[in-house]
């Protein structure tokens, strides 16, 4: 049994609406609202979601890149949210994030030199003696050649840029990184690559990812474990097997049912939505996903669904939060219209 | 073999430092600009002229001379003498240093103040952005020049009050500038990243902030000089200043002003003097905010 490197608890992020005379707090975007996962030492787990379903945020949240509202993130033992700014500065050393645009993450004031050797020396990793070294040893690491190492960000690639920013993640030898969305911006083929070479890192450094992402296939490839949010809420985890084999929620299966398939004599049962995701800041009552829900009761409305799991019908770690995992399972409910 | 080394020497001659490369677009912006250069010209003129300048003049600028007083141009006093018998030209060449020491130092200390606070504001927000801009506010309520009297008139009468009291004036204009240029650097992601590493606030601010919004700064400066000259001669028109007989050109205005009718190039001159540096740093700072944001153009 591998232990737990990042435990999340209970984990808020409301962001406050100001309004009025006087600027007083009027509501909250209720942008993450009361999650608790935990990731493996080893593993990639897999945030899936549709656009402001709170992935980003929780990222960022647990880097305190945003400080939450409430909850515990602890990682390695330590509660993270506990930490005074200075502890939490040196804590980072383990906690990398890998952002989604390489146009925008890199200072394009700085060569790879500078922008590794600034992230050496803020947490005293290397000796300023052997960074030259170390420098060109993690350009080796991500595919860049050491001839490249004065050169300023506008000389790279996009694919390039992204690499330049794995390398600085690693600098520090983080034993985590959180990745947001860190290939969305790539074309599809540097897609691969840099994938790839996330694979190949985890193997030989032994790390551990959160992976943020709303494309289905890159989670596929790269996951051990998928967990699907919706309005800032955790509507199934599970093994990547069991989630894209067995989805228990419905909202799981309309995601997935929105994979093409390459393969036009394929007939597939799609699940096609109606309306729009309702606003964060005043979220529907009980289950958040019954307004569009094709199986939705008067219970959903009313009542908050738990994750949970069902032993006949699930893998274990496998749980979902809906009320109806055996009556849709079974065809006891069908769904209206 | 050979061939690496050839493509080894391309490749060093097309690496450019963005910020060298940047500089160059904005000199070459600046050069096209002829009203820009003749500002900068004039304001290097300036300068010249008042380092060198009172080492040239052979009249003393302070010496009253009774028996010349009043005398229009001539080729002895080029500018003429005022009321005292001194030489105008002189008087103004000596002025030269007084006025430009007051424009640039009071906006080196109004702006390294304002852009502190600026920064501070922008970066850390909530209730120390609120509490420094409403600060700034209640200091832009004063009309600048009332403002500027009324420290004036509580510290006392002297150059060094005069640069106080102008930078205080131009904190806030700094201050705001600076704060906006700080919200829209601080979100982005390359600030968050140097944040996940562990960076201090002190080296994002100062390594990762600061570069990025000189921009403003520096036209801000430009043109603020102008302003400054402006109202530190003003000061002085307004007997606040320079304490005579200190050829400070605003007093030297002041002083012209009883005899305007019979003798007007006594203030003419002084008048001129002051136009021509309002209007060259001015000139110059439009030139350089022109050659810095393309965008602004219009």
């Amino acid at each position: 049994m591998t232990t737990d490197l990042l435990k999340v608890r209970n984990l808020k992020q409301y962001f406050p609406i100001k309004g009025g005379i006087l600027g007083r707090k009027v509501n909250d975007v209720k942008a993450v609202d009361d999650i608790s996962f935990e990731v493996k030492a080893g593993e990639t787990l897999s945030i899936v979601g549709e656009s402001g379903c709170g992935k980003s945020t929780t990222g960022r949240a647990i880097l305190r890149l945003d400080e939450p509202t409430s909850g515990e993130v602890e990682f390695d033992g330590k509660d993270l949210l506990a930490l005074s700014k200075k502890d939490m500065r040196k804590m980072r050393k383990n906690l990398q994030i890998i952002f989604q645009d390489p146009y925008a993450s890199i200072n394009p004031r700085q060569t790879v030199r500078q922008i590794l050797s600034e992230a050496m020396n803020i947490q005293g990793v290397v000796p300023k003696d052997k960074q030259e070294d170390r420098i060109k040893e993690l350009m080796d690491t991500v595919g860049l050649g050491p001839h490249q190492i004065d050169r300023f960000p506008h000389e790279f690639s996009g694919g390039q840029r992204q690499r330049i920013g794995i390398a600085r993640a690693l600098s520090v030898d983080p034993q985590m990184i959180i990745c947001d969305e860190s290939v969305s911006a790539l074309d599809v083929s540097i897609q691969a690559q840099v994938l790839n070479l996330l694979k190949k890192l985890q193997k030989e450094l032994d790390l551990t990812y959160l992976f943020i992402s709303h494309d289905l296939g890159v989670v596929r490839h790269i996951s051990d474990r998928v967990l699907v949010m919706y309005l800032g809420k955790i509507v199934e985890i599970a093994d990547k097997k069991s989630l894209f084999d067995n989805p228990k929620h419905p909202y799981t299966k309309t995601l997935l049912s929105a994979i093409p398939v390459p393969d036009p004599t394929v007939k597939k049962e799609q699940i096609i939505l109606k309306g729009d995701v309702p606003s964060p800041i005043d979220p529907p009552s009980g289950c958040r996903f019954h307004t569009r829900c094709p199986f939705a009761t008067d219970k959903c409305k009313n009542e908050d669904p738990e994750l949970r799991t069902n032993d006949d019908l699930m893998a274990s770690g496998h749980r979902a939060a809906c009320h109806y995992i055996e009556e849709i399972e079974s065809g006891e409910m069908q769904p209206h219209e | 073999m050979a061939d690496t080394t050839v493509s080894a020497s391309t490749v060093e001659k097309k690496r450019i430092n963005p910020q060298i490369e940047n500089f160059k677009n904005v000199w070459r912006k600046l050069r096209q600009n002829r009203l820009a250069m003749a500002g900068g010209f004039l304001i290097i003129f300036f300068c010249v002229a008042a380092v060198v300048g009172p080492w040239l003049t052979s009249n003393d600028p302070n010496m009253p001379n009774v028996s010349d007083r009043l005398q229009g141009p001539s080729g002895e006093y080029w500018f003429g003498t005022d009321h005292h018998g001194r030489d105008i030209f002189t008087r103004l060449v000596h002025g030269m240093s007084i006025t430009l020491r007051i424009g640039i130092s009071s906006v080196i200390v109004g702006g390294t103040v304002g852009v502190f606070l600026g920064i501070i504001s922008g970066y850390y927000g909530g209730r120390i952005d609120a509490v420094i801009m409403r600060s700034m506010d209640v200091l832009l309520a004063f009309p600048s020049i009332l403002l500027a009297l009324g420290i004036v008139a509580v510290l006392g009468g002297s150059i060094t009050n005069v640069i106080i009291a102008i930078a205080i004036f131009s904190i806030p204009v700094f201050a705001r500038i600076v704060r906006g240029s700080t919200l829209a650097v601080r979100k982005l992601e390359y600030i968050d990243a140097v944040r996940a590493l562990g960076a201090s606030d002190a080296r994002i601010i100062f390594l990762h902030i600061l570069p990025n919004i000189v921009s403003p700064i520096i036209v801000q400066a430009t043109l603020f000089i102008a302003t400054a000259v402006l109202s530190a001669t003003g000061l002085s028109f307004l007997g606040l200043g320079a304490t005579p007989p200190t050829p400070e050109w605003g007093a030297m205005l002041a002083d012209g002003r009883n005899y305007m009718w019979d003798h007007p190039h006594i203030a003419l001159f002084p008048g001129l003097a002051i136009a021509l540096v309002v209007l060259a740093f001015n000139l110059f700072g439009d030139g350089v905010r022109d050659a810095l944001d393309p965008k602004l153009k219009s």
